[in-house]
């Protein structure tokens, strides 16, 4: 076939995908704000969302959290730094790794579930059903999903940051020789309120793009078992995708001096 | 005439290159039951969901009590679809909720009943299609095919909606149970004298429910009339459709 004619139509194909993207969310905002509210839908959400992903979240940050005080004592051994253990894992985790580690897992859990779910229900029309019972499907399937990850992400991400450095304190103290009060001092001393409160952000926005890729890939999923498989890859690839291209962005802003 | 309470002129509907409707006409008049019959994928199914919003049609008109609803805002559609109740094909229960709250739905959600109260009438309509009340705190994952047909038809009818479609009532039940359903549905159409408009293959249930029959074929409605005339419609695709014969004009693109 010929190269150009492939790259056109790829082309046409992903500025398509955008617009309906663009679409979807212009859909989803205002019904995240207009009567009839479901709390009792995003409570549960809530749940399933955030509660649910604490034991991933912690585990992910606990031995991410050490291995980056191995790192830093291996690395910073050549240039004599390797004290600055207890500041740097503190500074990786609040500012980058909090964030970004929780953001993909709870990507992979959570943006997963939400396309499996409703693309399920789109193909065996119980989101028509919802539609015939007079029920805007944005306002009692996808706001509260929304609404749930952009309050979870920031609330994982916080128990994120204590236990990565946790994690980074227990590699201190039990195999790299750090004083524990001292190890504790230093990270104490050293993180400030703009560190954990820029991986905050980061973490509402990743939850934003969490719950609207699973919403939207399945809510436009079809023919049937296939493609409700497909749209719950594309649901979780998409989303670890805009996490990371979000995270540098925001980083870039967040950060520049 | 009164306004017809459904009113379809010219509806055009394609999927892709595929002609589904080619310009469908149908009208149904208030407490009136018209039945559509027609070969699988003629596009019953597709008729009914234009009529819902669910698919929007290229072309043509579709009224609802003289109102045209083809181009409507989300919240007017809303609005509309409050008169109706739709049984689907293939039930489509809400397999996060137990079976009571699936037939509760539309008085919980769209008219603001309360939980307790809205059970209770939930519950006498899963007893009218013959579910008792333990069957109400399953799961529709936990029921036959049958089973869940019903709790569709309760879905439907809960809500005492204005227009109700059945698309299929009685597929997949035994002649018992097939005859409950459709006693039912005269019944309700009797009692609150609602529009209906069903879709079905069985010509005992289409002969038992209908006023009015219509035959779909090729995107189009090829013949209507009452279903005394049937017998007697010199149509004959539609001979050859209410005896089930594989011969006449109607050719099944099946290889042979
Ligand atoms: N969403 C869709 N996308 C593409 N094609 C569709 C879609 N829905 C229906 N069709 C096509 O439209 C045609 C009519 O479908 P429809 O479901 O209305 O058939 P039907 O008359 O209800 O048949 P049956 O009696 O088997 O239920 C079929 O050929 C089907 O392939
Ligand atoms: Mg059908």
């Amino acid at each position: 076939m010929n190269p150009f004619a492939l790259i056109g139509r790829f082309t046409i194909l992903f500025l398509s995908e955008i617009g309906r993207l663009a679409e979807f969310a212009a859909d989803a905002l205002p019904s995240i704000i207009t009567p009839p509210i479901y709390l009792r839908l995003t409570g549960e959400q809530l749940m399933r969302i955030g509660f649910y992903s604490l034991p991933v979240v912690g585990l992910t940050a606990f031995f991410t959290g050490g291995a980056l005080a191995l790192q830093i004592f291996i690395g910073g051994d050549r240039y004599g730094a390797e004290s600055f253990v207890p500041q740097i894992v503190v500074l990786g985790i609040t500012r980058e790794l909090g964030p970004v580690m929780a953001g993909l897992m709870v990507a992979g859990r959570v943006s997963a579930a939400i396309a499996a779910e409703l693309g399920t229900m789109r193909v065996t029309e119980q989101i028509d059903a919802l539609v015939t019972l007079s029920t805007n499907p944005f306002k009692y399937l996808v706001a509260p999903r929304i609404v749930a990850a952009v309050i979870s992400m920031p609330l994982l991400v916080a128990v994120a940051d204590v236990i990565g450095v946790f994690g980074g304190w227990v590699v201190g103290t039990q195999s790299l020789g750090f004083n524990s009060s001292v190890y504790l001092k230093n990270t104490a001393d050293f993180v400030t309120n703009s560190d954990v409160i820029s991986g905050l952000w980061k973490a509402a926005a990743f939850g934003f793009i969490i719950a609207l890729m699973g919403c939207y890939h399945g809510y436009h999923s079809r023919g049937g078992a296939q493609g409700v498989g497909g749209a719950t890859t594309n649901a979780v690839v998409s989303a670890a995708i805009l996490i990371l291209a979000t995270n540098y962005v925001m980083t870039s802003l967040l950060f520049s001096r | 005439m009164a306004t017809p309470k459904i009113e379809l002129k010219g509806v055009t509907k394609r999927f892709g290159p595929k002609v589904v409707l080619d310009g469908i006409d149908l009208g149904v008049q208030p407490g009136e039951s018209l039945v559509i019959i027609g070969g699988s994928g003629t596009g019953k199914s597709v008729t009914l969901k234009c009529i819902l919003g669910l698919i929007h049609p290229e072309r043509g008109s579709i009224k609802v009590d003289g109102q045209e609803v083809t181009r409507l805002s989300a919240s007017a559609r809303e609005k509309v679809n409050r008169k109706f109740g739709m049984l689907f094909q293939g039930s489509a229960l809400f397999d996060s909720l137990p079976v009571w709250e699936n037939v509760a739905f539309a008085l919980i959600q769209g008219h603001g009943v309360g939980r307790d109260q809205a059970k209770k009438i939930a519950l006498q309509k899963l007893a009218k299609v013959g579910l008792t009340k333990d069957v109400g705190e399953l799961s529709p994952s936990e029921l036959s095919g049958g089973m869940q047909k019903r709790v569709g038809l309760a879905r439907a009818i809960a809500a005492d909606p204005e227009i109700i479609f059945f698309d299929e009532p009685t597929t997949g039940l035994d002649p018992i149970m097939a005859d409950v359903i459709n006693e039912l549905i005269v019944k309700t159409v009797k009692d609150m004298g609602v529009t209906t408009l069903s879709i079905t293959h069985d010509m005992v249930s289409a002969r038992k429910i209908a006023d009015k029959i219509a035959m779909l074929y090729k995107g189009k409605i090829i013949w209507a009339g009452r279903k005394e005339d049937i017998d007697k419609s010199g149509n004959e695709f539609v001979d050859q459709f209410i005896h089930g014969r594989a011969e006449g004009p109607i050719k099944m693109e099946i290889a042979r």
